[in-house]
């Protein structure tokens, strides 16, 4: 087997292994963290596909922010307020269901997929230049849209929260 | 194939086996200027001037019990000092340390990885070590701990993000988010002589990087993470044995790697600029390059020792409104400063 096909396989093993935790871990504490080996893995596979850029990226703004956050909100939860965070089995027939519909649904996308393989001789490109011109121009709209989504909910967040202090 | 993955582990095994060192003599050092600060002797008996004091410091903590608190979460409080001191150990992957060397007839390039987004991966192995502290401090399962885990934290967050807008500066000049190229863009020389290091090119942008660096790599001022007379030892108070002595270990290995960045964005990296008028070419040149480098983040690792000897602690309120209210501030007005510069230049 090929390099390249053993790393694959490594990567996706993390990725899918963390993913299960993340799902059937009882402790949420163990869920937030294995969420971290599942980006990473993502993250390994994005290497792998030559995708430097987003690989980095993703391990910036998931991993380094949004993650960071989720453990920390987690974390000072339980242990401050003692709340027990746990995730339990609730509606198992429609959950089944559904499950098993969207399976259904994935197996042929990925049976159907034409599947593209690279050329044997394939010179691996500088990525980020060309994802700036694409965010800055073909996608400036829905860029520009999607931050200012991310700015209405920053201005929600801090209306809620400090609410309670006005009076 | 093979070959390259040969000699990639021969860089990665030399590579950790100069960080090791290096950092036992930073201990060293470290002891020697503080005593020297404080008007005193330091260690000075074991070996000559006291310079195996550090080795035999590696090999007390080597011998001593392991204890882990019986509350403690055990896989997590394991976990922790590997994160830290992997994270802190990969940064150094992507710093180049010189240009090439021939050796047995291959050229060398002399960083492990040549990767073309070098400074992205940086920031991002610098917010994973977060995580180390964050959770040795949670899973310790002791107010002092978590205390400490959860302040490094917020300073960790609240300062990547003047580090990394001060770096956009550096970014706007060199054009390139690969380490070497920086490093190229910055051999050549300004008008009068003066080397075109980033430091001249982008002052303020030095500033707000070496304040967020000692940050970043919680050394005084701004260790509040183990502040010792308020938190014990902070994160790592219930670690002991070789699991303390990884966290001290990757704190000064952040503290090599944060010079040897500041060296290399900043400080002209190893580019050796008279290679010409010595008449040096090829490996000389490149043992040149190494030399400079070394040379210079050795100077930079004083810098950073002096001051912790030099400056107190910040309070916590203190250095949260430093890093939100003064640097950033001043990082964003430096980075718009140098696109409008850059962008008039190239309008002109």
């Amino acid at each position: 087997m090929e390099l390249t096909t053993i790393v694959f396989y490594v990567f996706a093993a993390i990725t899918l292994i963390a993913g299960a935790i993340v799902v059937f871990s009882r402790s949420i504490v163990y869920s937030a963290f294995a969420l971290l080996f599942a980006f990473f893995g993502v993250a390994g596979l994005y290497v792998l596909l030559m995708a430097d850029f987003l690989a980095v990226t993703q391990l910036m703004i998931y991993v380094g922010a949004i993650l960071v956050l989720l453990i920390f909100g987690v974390m000072l939860t339980t242990r401050v307020i003692d709340v027990q965070m746990r995730t339990g089995t609730i509606h198992v027939l429609p959950a089944l269901l559904i499950v098993a519909a969207l399976a259904g649904v994935l197996v042929h996308v990925l049976v159907s997929t034409d599947w593209k393989v690279l050329p044997e001789l394939f010179t691996p490109e500088e990525t980020a230049p060309q994802i700036g011109t694409a965010l800055l121009t073909t996608y400036v709209l829905p860029f520009e849209v999607a931050s200012v989504i991310l700015l209405v909910a920053l201005i929600g967040a801090a209306m809620i929260a400090r609410r309670e202090r006005k009076v | 194939m093979f070959e390259t993955a040969i000699i990639a582990g021969a860089k990665i095994v030399l590579t950790l086996i100069t960080l090791l060192t290096l950092v036992v003599l930073t201990v060293y050092t470290e002891r020697r200027v503080s005593a020297f600060v404080q008007d005193r002797v330091g260690p000075n008996r074991v070996g000559p001037k006291g310079l195996l004091q550090a080795v035999a410091d590696v090999v007390k903590l080597l011998m001593k019990e392991d204890i882990v608190p019986k509350n403690a979460n055990k896989p997590i409080h394991d976990l922790a000092p590997m994160i830290s001191i992997g994270v802190a150990m990969s940064t150094f992957a992507v710093i180049p340390i010189g240009s090439t060397m021939t050796l047995f007839g291959r050229q060398i390039d002399m960083m492990i990885a040549d990767v073309n987004i070098g400074i992205l991966y940086i920031l991002a192995l610098t917010s994973m070590g977060v995580y180390g502290i964050t959770l040795a401090g949670w899973s310790s399962n002791n107010k002092y701990s978590l205390l400490g885990g959860l302040r490094s934290s917020a300073q960790l967050i609240s300062y990547e993000l003047s580090m990394g807008v001060s770096i956009i500066g550096v970014l706007l000049i060199s054009g390139s988010l690969e380490l070497d190229e920086i490093v190229g863009k910055q051999a050549a020389t300004l008008w009068g002589g003066i080397p075109a290091w980033n430091v001249f090119l982008q002052p303020v942008a030095f500033v707000t990087f070496v304040v967020a660096a000692f940050a970043e790599t919680n050394r005084l001022p701004f260790d509040l993470p183990e502040a010792e007379p308020e938190l014990v030892g902070g994160y790592h108070t219930e670690y002991s044995g070789l699991k303390f002595g990884l966290f001290m270990l990757s704190e000064y290995v952040n503290m090599i790697v944060a010079s040897a960045i500041i060296v290399t964005l900043f400080l002209g990296g190893y580019a050796f600029p008279w290679g010409e008028q010595f008449g040096l070419s090829g490996n000389s040149l490149a043992v040149a390059e190494v030399l400079t480098f070394c040379v210079k983040t050795g100077l930079v690792m004083f810098f950073i020792i002096m001051i912790r000897w030099t400056l107190p602690r910040f309070r916590y309120d203190q250095l949260m409104r430093l890093g939100w209210k003064v640097m950033l501030p001043i990082a964003l007005a430096n980075l718009v400063v140098t696109a409008s510069i850059l962008a008039l230049m190239n309008w002109a």
